[in-house]
């Protein structure tokens, strides 16, 4: 009873002490290219983003893999910058710079101090117009994906697992294939798969650019105009839907991998939240279920010794050696709640995942605990304050949430609308989704490591 | 005074650092010792309601026991497994501990690396809230329960996940490059099985009884306090703490012996084992932290193989060549010359063109050092991205905390800039002749059935 006053007692205090940062810009170039500023005035330094809403789920059969390919290809140059350029006119501005491919974007970031905030919205202003390259450049870089292919898939058992998982849960939706890309596919692409992707997606109309930091409203919208603004507008592609359609009956899929540990995974399909609510708070019937199942993920795996962790990973009798839970809540794609556990030592995988359904049963059965439910919201409304303190996920939440066609506060939004979840919506949840037919469950099945085996033989071939 | 205006006058006095005969403090770090003999290092910042604090004791793995390699880090994990009773409250079992930091909204955890144990505690400031937060964190501290079923289950999970990174080869190239490159140094330790079968709950109690010592802590504090407010809360961290009868009483830990030079040819170790790609590590003893050479090499690096994606090694091994996703060299400074190692992975059939070209790179760079063309663009990019290395809380805390640990002046970070700007291509090259001997490094190479020859 104390724990649970204390909690209260930190849930009312933040509710006095909202912070009030500076508001958030947002506005449109006359090309379509539109433009987000958090002026942010702790540091003498800026994060530049740069969003597009394209990622691997806009590929089609045969290029998978193309969206993060051309985002290798960005750094290789314009008309006026030579391969390696870019990236050394960043380095000699003292920035910081990366790039990364999701299925719902691709995102590029330079970290400056502020002062240098004007170069770096010419230098990615060039390269979104006018990206430009040898077949030549195209041809090493390739290699280099297929060694990050291997590196990241190819050699980690889990990672492999879930790319057939994904494989197998969705037939339709696009989200079936790797962002990397199948190794067969990256061997047959070419340079002109990148360029006709770069052409189709990277037009101002489907573009934002973040910036955040030490800076002057008035001022970014004068350089946006100079840099992003001056590029030649084009229509944005159609997209097509690709839903999903329903899934009637279990599927399982096994996966050997060199390995000493068994693990499962489990993927149900669940809704998507809707953006309304997030707009203008319309709970109506079934509206709120994408929430409760992220405050049923949260009381099943959100901090130490929550319930999965209790009862799968302790006690003499326990099954897993790890375990986790997790709702997928947004996205362009249709979204999953997973459950995942590693076998303790004698156990096994059909073990776990029995476990781990029992304990989402239960939830169903004997609903949560007032405790619970006050616990992981504690927890999200602190969260809310801990992540002013990093510039670069404030903008990447930023990017992220106009990717997604989110309101650009959706993260305290979201926080004040879980703050509503009521423990009869977490438990009409847990008996609503997580039944077989919805239901894609992966198992690895480890192999041990043989010396004397021959190497697995390369799908496709070898160099080309 | 908020991190804003000291980053202000920080970036105004950096523009002016070439003009004035010496820089004024614009980091200000206060730091003071208390009566326990606990030292404090402080750099407030109002902007946000919260607070980080970290606190490191040299009780790292390299004090580890001979027979019980990973005491110091199963030490450290087992010091959240909670609270044993006491006049200072009831016992809190494991659940009930991180259920408590949960209903906080804060969180206080622990690690160990080669030379530390540290803790680290993240909270909010609302004062009726810290007030229970530091009163936790202090029985975490003071009266952990290391509680022995809870210690079964974790030795159970940990051999299982031992056993596991031996089907990853980049695991079993991390465990070969350490062993070859530290010798019998606790730095080449190997937390086995075994090792850890030797280990039960008393030699946890045991040795966080003699090295968790308030006369040894080094507390960092980043965060919306006042220096009396940082104090009180130090000093409620430690209230049930022992060694607390200041420095001139603090019992001296053992000396530990250095790293050894490698002798001879360069040891090629190929292991055979099957995966997509060949991981290879090469490399040697590097330098302890306070070498005199620390930023020479520091800056090098960047030419050599730190750069993000302007380094010598990312040109050669990447760009020109696409053998490799990720290729790096680095420093590990420590109390300890910790290691220098180039490291990448390729398809198993390009891993000797890959190990050669990296080899030529590093021998060449080591013999002829940087152009001053490359010098200039290192300089440029560590003094230009000063800043981003104080721009939150977080970051400010590892600054901090580094100061704190390696007793480097208060003025380190005001000063860095110009110390940066002083070096020279002369310098570099020097300073990788002394410490770099390409030809007795160390190769590793996992994978591939003929690795690496």
């Amino acid at each position: 009873m104390k724990r649970l006053l204390c909690c209260f007692l930190l849930l009312s205090c933040l509710g006095a002490r909202a912070q009030s940062p500076d508001p958030i810009t947002r506005f449109t170039l006359s090309n379509g290219f539109e433009v987000i500023v958090q002026p942010e005035r702790r540091a003498p330094t800026a994060i530049h983003m740069l969003w597009v809403r394209v990622g691997s789920m806009d590929e089609v059969d045969g290029t998978s893999g193309v969206a993060h390919v051309l985002e290798h290809m960005m750094f290789k140059g314009t008309p006026s910058l030579p391969p390696g350029e870019f990236s050394r006119r960043v380095a000699a501005l003292g920035g910081r710079e990366n790039a990364f491919t999701a299925r719902d974007y691709t995102g590029y970031y330079q970290q400056i101090p502020a002062e240098r905030l004007k170069q770096v919205m010419q230098l990615e202003a060039d390269r979104f117009a006018n990206n430009q390259w040898a077949d030549a450049e195209f041809v090493k870089e390739i290699e280099v994906v297929k060694e990050e292919r291997r590196l990241r898939t190819e050699d980690n058992p889990r990672a492999r697992l879930y790319e057939t998982l994904s494989a197998t849960t969705f037939l339709a939706s696009p989200y079936r294939r790797p962002i990397v890309g199948w190794m067969n596919d990256l061997d047959a692409m070419t340079p002109d798969d990148a360029r006709a992707f770069y052409r189709r997606w990277y037009v101002p109309a489907n573009a934002v650019v973040v910036i955040a930091g030490d800076v002057d409203v008035a001022q970014v919208r004068q350089w946006a105009e100079q840099t992003y603004g001056a590029i030649a507008s084009a229509p944005l592609p159609a997209r097509k839907p690709r839903v999903e359609p329903p899934q009637d009956g279990i599927r399982r899929v096994d996966v050997k991998a060199q390995a000493e540990q068994a693990y499962v995974a489990l993927a149900f399909k669940v809704p998507s939240l809707d953006v309304a609510l997030l707009k203008d708070g319309d709970t109506g019937e079934g509206k709120a279920d994408a929430l409760a199942l992220t405050v049923l993920a949260a009381v099943l795996d959100g901090y130490r010794g929550a319930r999965l962790e209790r009862v799968l990973t302790q006690g003499p009798d326990r099954v897993a050696d790890s375990v986790g839970a997790s709702n997928g809540l947004w996205g362009r794609g249709p979204q999953l709640f997973m459950l995942d556990g590693v076998p303790a030592k004698g156990k096994t995988a059909a073990q776990v995942e029995s476990a781990l359904r029992a304990q989402v049963t239960r939830v169903a059965r004997d609903g949560v605990t007032a405790s619970e439910l006050a616990r992981v919201k504690t927890q999200w409304v602190a969260s809310e304050i801990y992540k002013l303190d990093s510039l670069f996920n404030q903008a990447r939440a930023l990017g992220s949430n106009w990717a997604l066609g989110l309101p650009l506060d959706a993260g305290s939004r979201l926080v004040a609308r879980l703050r509503d979840v009521t423990a009869d919506q977490v438990q009409a949840v847990a008996k609503t989704y997580f039944g077989d037919d919805q239901l894609t469950v992966a198992t690895l099945l480890p192999q041990p490591p043989d010396p004397n085996r021959k190497p697995r033989k390369a799908i496709g071939g070898g160099r080309h | 005074m908020t991190i804003s205006r000291l980053s202000r006058r920080l970036f105004a006095s950096l523009a002016a650092l070439c003009l004035l005969p010496s820089a004024w403090a614009v980091i200000p770090i206060e730091h003071w010792t208390q009566a326990n003999g606990v030292q404090v290092y402080l750099v407030q910042s109002h902007s946000l309601p919260m607070v980080d604090v970290q606190i490191d004791f040299d009780a790292g793995a390299r004090r580890d026991p001979v027979g019980k390699v990973g005491l110091a880090s199963v030490t450290a994990a087992m010091a959240s497994h909670g609270i044993r009773a006491s006049a200072n409250g009831p016992a809190l079992d494991e659940n009930g501990l991180s259920e408590a930091w949960a209903d906080l909204g804060a969180s206080f955890g622990s690690s160990a690396s080669s030379d530390r144990m540290g803790f680290s505690l993240r909270s909010l400031t609302y004062p009726d809230l810290l007030v229970k937060v530091v009163a936790l964190a202090a029985r975490q501290l003071g009266e952990p329960a290391f509680p022995a079923d809870s210690w079964a289950r974790e030795r159970e999970q940990l051999n299982a996940s031992i056993k596991e990174s031996q089907t990853r080869p980049a695991s079993i190239a991390a465990k070969a490059f350490a062993s070859a490159t530290y010798g019998d140094h606790p730095y080449g330790y190997q937390m086995t099985e075994a090792s850890l079968a030797q280990i039960d709950v008393t030699d946890m109690r045991t040795m966080f009884g003699q090295m968790i010592l308030a006369c040894r802590a080094k507390v960092s504090v980043v965060g919306d306090v006042t220096r009396q407010q940082a104090d009180a809360l130090v000093n409620g961290l430690f209230a049930h703490v022992g060694g607390g009868g200041g420095a001139a009483r603090c019992p001296a830990p053992d000396p530990i012996p250095e790293v050894a030079a490698l002798h001879g040819p360069g040891n090629v170790q190929s292991i055979a084992f099957e995966s997509a790609q060949a991981h290879v590590l090469i490399g040697q003893p590097g330098i302890r932290r306070n070498d005199p050479d620390f930023l020479a090499l520091t800056v090098g690096n960047y030419v050599l193989g730190g750069g993000g994606f302007v380094s010598r090694l990312y040109a050669e091994v990447r760009e020109k060549r696409g053998l490799s996703y990720s290729v790096y060299s680095y420093f590990a400074p420590a109390l300890h010359a910790g290691a220098f190692t180039v490291g990448l992975q390729t398809r198993p059939d390009q891993a000797a063109q890959a190990i050669a070209l990296s080899r030529d790179v590093v021998s060449r760079f080591v013999r002829e050092g940087p152009t001053e063309q490359e010098l200039q663009a290192a300089k440029s990019n560590l003094v230009g991205g000063f800043a981003l290395r104080l721009d939150s809380n977080r970051k400010l805390l590892d600054n901090v905390a580094n100061i704190a640990w390696n007793g480097l002046p208060l003025d380190y970070l005001d000063t860095w800039t110009r110390a940066v700007e002083a070096i020279t291509v002369a310098d570099v090259k020097a300073a990788f002749a002394r410490v770099l001997r390409p030809e007795t490094m160390v190769t590793v190479v996992v994978g591939g059935r003929d690795a690496g020859s």
